[in-house]
């Protein structure tokens, strides 16, 4: 720890203990193997973890989470490369307000977006239904897409395009030969920001999902508003060690600090 | 025929002209530089021609067939961007093959292809390496690699050499004359520098607020400027105020000289510095050194006369040079002196 | 169509998909929120589409929203201060790391931002709860003698939802200390300038766009928080978020939860479109 001196460091260490405290008593508690909320004092139990198994609703709505992510962030990054495409090569009317349009979903409460939803879906018979789930979840995801995908496009020197195009390679051949593999890095993080925001968005799911088709956070959060067990405990500290994992191979193949901080110009 | 003709060609931006009557014609294999300072139109004429800005005014023929209608895909052309402008997610072969594989070759006649031009180039034994582990000099003889290869009707090089160092520069000039000649392809070099225009061209186009100036094979150029402008940016120049009597003559502070054509009243001529010599008095018109450098092979005199200032060069010969303060008189030959005429501003 | 035209028409072909789903799917549901609110509605009856201000002038009057509104802002308030006191000295020492350390140190501070919040709020009970670890860790260095009441207090709120958000102000405090020349704090202590000088008239007026653009995130964020609120504070705490939840899901009152939510969106653009014309920066920028 290089140029921090020792109240630096003290300050430092008490933060990330504040920051993993939580999650770290969730995992804990997991492993209890008494009936109910307690450290393991009497050494660790998987009695919880098996009775998950005993909870299909869970399983089926982290199965649902997944193909929720998995399709929403893909079509979310099929609007954005386009739409960031045109946003960073061309001056046109009506850009700047596109633009803010499609960012202002970062800026609207995910309540007042799962109201509108609510309603606008219960008027239109989508109510309750995986269509409108992916929908929503297209909206709100889109401008973690099309962040990432923008810097990608701004980092592009247009003449190598035009390179392509006096050597006679038509648009579609420029596009997929040239183009998409400068800005893939841009799309497959905003895809996978995309997709990891997907799968942990509460607030506005909680309003459209319906009992048959759910998520697994909005399932989580149902529980815990009628109790708070080790069961709960367990599920959470699967999603913990789940997203751990992830964080790991994508600081390995990103780095994290370009994924969150670096994804400005340069 | 002419290879390549550009009729009135002309380009504007909201109200501002950036290119207005260009008119060229390039014969088959020449070698031809659009030379000016940056702003000046010779890059938005070469964007035209390659087809990434569309043509407001005018045409472009090439072998007789209007451009126009033709999509930038579809000329054939082979350019080199300032920039380079390399794929840099793909191989150097892959990069100069890119363009073959466009045009349907074959696997083996574009690998044979890819070869021999690498070989033309300089670049023997770099087919797997990615652009952005190479020199600027070895990016640049991709991107010429790369034009190349598809046998343009055209090659257009937008200040290919800006990027690389002065010595390198140099070397890369003397080549890319000699891939040019020994394939004879049309060339059409845009550059803001005069001795690279000077050294690589046929003819040089020297272009000016969007206007060409003069056209000439680069002696002509430099010798017989036509204009000031293109006297001041070939090169230094002395630019001297005389009086025309219409009848041949022209007088320099009184000195008289024979030069037919320019209308009675008052002219600029423009004379070289190397070109204007120091005279027995009264052969001459008289100035004052204000200042001398010694350059090595010559000296370098400031002087003051009443035509204006002057500068001009005498060689190092073991002569005596004149010092600081001295009155000398000045003259020169009539054939080394250029009328300037100068374009009504628009 | 002439190339001219063509090259005009591209962006908005290119944006045209992206553009439509946005029309569709955000305009039109938000601007049926803000008509919904104006719509009667009875316990049987139902919503009766006629137009009223009963939602309006319920919300506007009576002092249960009012206090609901004040906590919520307040909540939000207290959240963005911890934010930038905690959150500006971390950022400040993790920019002074070597690489490794940082690089790991990072995974702790925005790794929970990849877990749910409802995992992360989780574990705020645990801890906070009459028999959480909090409670007795007091108790047993005597600090206390009977539990602190956390759960369904402001107190547990803030601390959870500052343990939530935190990280967006790390980041955006972060993004601009790395714009610094690192020469600089070197510089201003060869010119005599003590640590705190250094801050105070060096670091501090270069960061402050940082600052206050990690202080409307999380300001934006901590007011409209929904399932922290909700599984610390319960049903007896309620702020904005939570109230027009219940209002929707559980009183059915469709017309005026939407008044409450129209009324939380129009406060907090307010506020950001606010703050952002005093920092002079365009909103689309902020989130940057």
């Amino acid at each position: 720890m290089t140029r921090n001196g020792p109240l630096a460091c003290a300050f430092h260490l008490a933060f990330i203990v504040f920051m993993l405290a939580p999650l770290a008593i969730v995992c804990i508690v997991a492993f209890t193997p008494e009936g109910y909320l307690s450290l393991p004092t009497r050494g660790p139990s998987l009695r919880w973890f098996k009775a998950i198994l005993g909870y299909p609703e869970f399983l089926r709505a982290f199965r649902d989470s997944l193909w929720l992510a998995a399709l929403s962030s893909t079509i979310a990054i099929g609007l954005a490369v386009p739409a960031a495409l045109a946003i960073a090569r061309y001056r046109f009317p009506g850009r700047e307000a596109m633009t803010a349009l499609f960012m202002s979903p970062l800026m609207v409460p995910h309540v007042v977006l799962g109201i509108a939803f609510l309603r606008f879906f219960t008027q239109i018979g989508l109510s309750g239904s995986f269509t409108g789930l992916v929908l929503s979840h297209v909206i709100v995801i889109l401008p973690f897409a099309l962040r990432l995908v923008l810097a990608a496009s701004y980092g592009i020197d247009r003449r190598i395009e035009h390179a392509a195009t006096s050597l006679g390679a038509g648009t579609a051949t420029v596009f997929r030969r040239i183009t998409l593999p400068l800005i893939l890095p841009g799309v497959v993080s905003g895809w996978l920001l995309a997709a990891i925001n997907s799968f942990d968005e509460v607030t506005m799911t909680v309003f459209i999902a319906s009992p048959a088709t759910t998520t697994l956070p909005v399932r989580m959060f149902l529980y815990i508003q009628d109790n708070i067990d080790p069961l709960i405990a367990a599920v959470s500290a699967c999603l913990i060690a789940l997203t751990a994992l992830m964080l790991l191979a994508l600081d390995r193949l990103f780095g994290l600090d370009r994924l969150f901080v670096g994804t400005g110009k340069g | 025929m002419s290879h390549l003709v550009l009729e009135g060609l002309g380009k504007s931006y909201g109200s501002a002209v950036a290119v207005e009557g260009i008119d060229l014609s390039v014969a088959r294999g020449e070698f031809i530089s659009l030379l000016g300072p940056s702003g000046c139109g010779k890059t938005t004429t070469l964007q035209m021609i390659a087809g990434f800005v569309p043509v407001d005014r005018g045409r472009i023929l090439l072998d007789g067939a209007d451009l126009a209608a033709v999509p930038p895909a579809k000329r054939g052309l082979g350019i080199v961007f300032q920039s380079y402008a390399l794929f840099p997610h793909m191989t150097v072969a892959e990069n100069i093959a890119f363009g073959l594989e466009m045009r349907d070759v074959p696997k083996a006649e574009r690998e044979s292809r890819t070869l021999e031009v690498m070989a033309l180039v300089g670049l023997k034994g770099f087919a797997d390496r990615y652009p952005r582990r190479m020199s600027g000099g070895q990016q640049q003889r991709v991107a010429l690699a790369r034009a190349l290869v598809i046998k343009p009707s055209l090659l257009l090089l937008d200040e290919p050499l800006s990027n690389l160092d002065a010595k390198l520069r140099e070397e890369m000039q003397g080549e890319l004359r000699q891939i040019q000649r020994s394939i004879g392809t049309t060339t059409i070099l845009v550059t803001h520098d005069q001795h690279e225009a000077m050294a690589l061209s046929d003819r040089i186009v020297v272009m000016n607020q969007g206007r060409v100036e003069q056209i000439g094979a680069p002696d002509t150029v430099y010798d017989r400027p036509q204009t000031s402008f293109v006297a001041n940016f070939l090169g230094k120049t002395n630019l001297l105020a005389a009086v025309a009597d219409g009848s041949g003559h022209v007088a320099v502070d009184g000195f008289r000289i024979a030069l037919p054509g320019a209308a009675a009243g008052p002219i600029s001529l423009a004379v070289r510095p190397e070109r204007l010599v120091l005279a027995e008095a009264g052969q001459g018109f008289s100035a004052r050194i204000t200042n001398r450098v010694f350059q090595g092979a010559h000296w370098l005199l400031s002087a003051e006369s009443a035509a204006g200032a002057l500068l001009l060069t005498r060689a190092n010969d073991g002569r005596a040079v004149p010092a600081e303060g001295d009155t000398v008189a000045v003259s020169f030959a009539p054939a080394d002196a250029s009328l300037i005429s100068e374009r009504p501003s628009p | 169509m002439s190339p001219a035209a063509s090259e005009r028409a591209a962006p908005y072909w290119l944006t045209g998909p992206a553009l439509l789903v946005f029309l569709g799917l955000v305009l039109i549901p938000l601007g049926m929120t803000v008509l919904l609110s104006f719509y009667d509605w009875g316990q049987y009856k139902g919503i009766v589409p006629e137009f009223t201000l009963k939602n309006w002038r319920e919300v506007a009057t009576d002092s249960y929203f009012l206090e609901i509104f004040l906590r919520t802002f307040r909540i939000a308030i207290l959240v963005t201060l911890l934010s930038i006191m905690i959150g500006v000295p971390e950022a400040y020492i993790l920019n002074r790391m070597s690489p490794g350390w940082r690089s790991m140190c990072l995974l702790a501070v925005i790794g929970p931002l990849l877990v749910s919040v409802v995992a992360r709020t989780l574990g705020w009970a645990l801890l906070l709860g009459p028999n959480g670890l909090v409670n007795q860790g007091l108790i047993a260095i005597g600090l206390i003698g009977t539990p602190l009441e956390f759960m369904f207090t402001e107190t547990g709120v803030v601390v959870a939802l500052t343990h939530v958000l935190i990280p967006f102000m790390i980041l955006a405090v972060w993004a601009s200390l790395q714009r610094l020349d690192p020469q600089i704090e070197n510089a201003a202590s060869s010119l005599g300038a003590g640590f705190v000088t250094i801050w105070r008239r060096v670091i501090l007026p270069q960061i402050v766009p940082g600052i206050l653009s990690g202080s409307i995130i999380v300001f934006a964020l901590a007011a409209s928080a929904f399932a922290s609120p909700a599984i610390i504070g319960g049903r007896r705490l309620k702020v904005a978020a939570t109230l027009a939840y219940d209002e929707f899901l559980n009183t059915l009152n469709w017309p005026l939860g939407a008044a409450v939510a129209v009324l939380l969106l129009v406060a907090l653009v307010a506020i950001i479109v606010g703050s952002n014309r005093l920092i002079e920066r365009r909103y689309a920028q902020v989130f940057e």
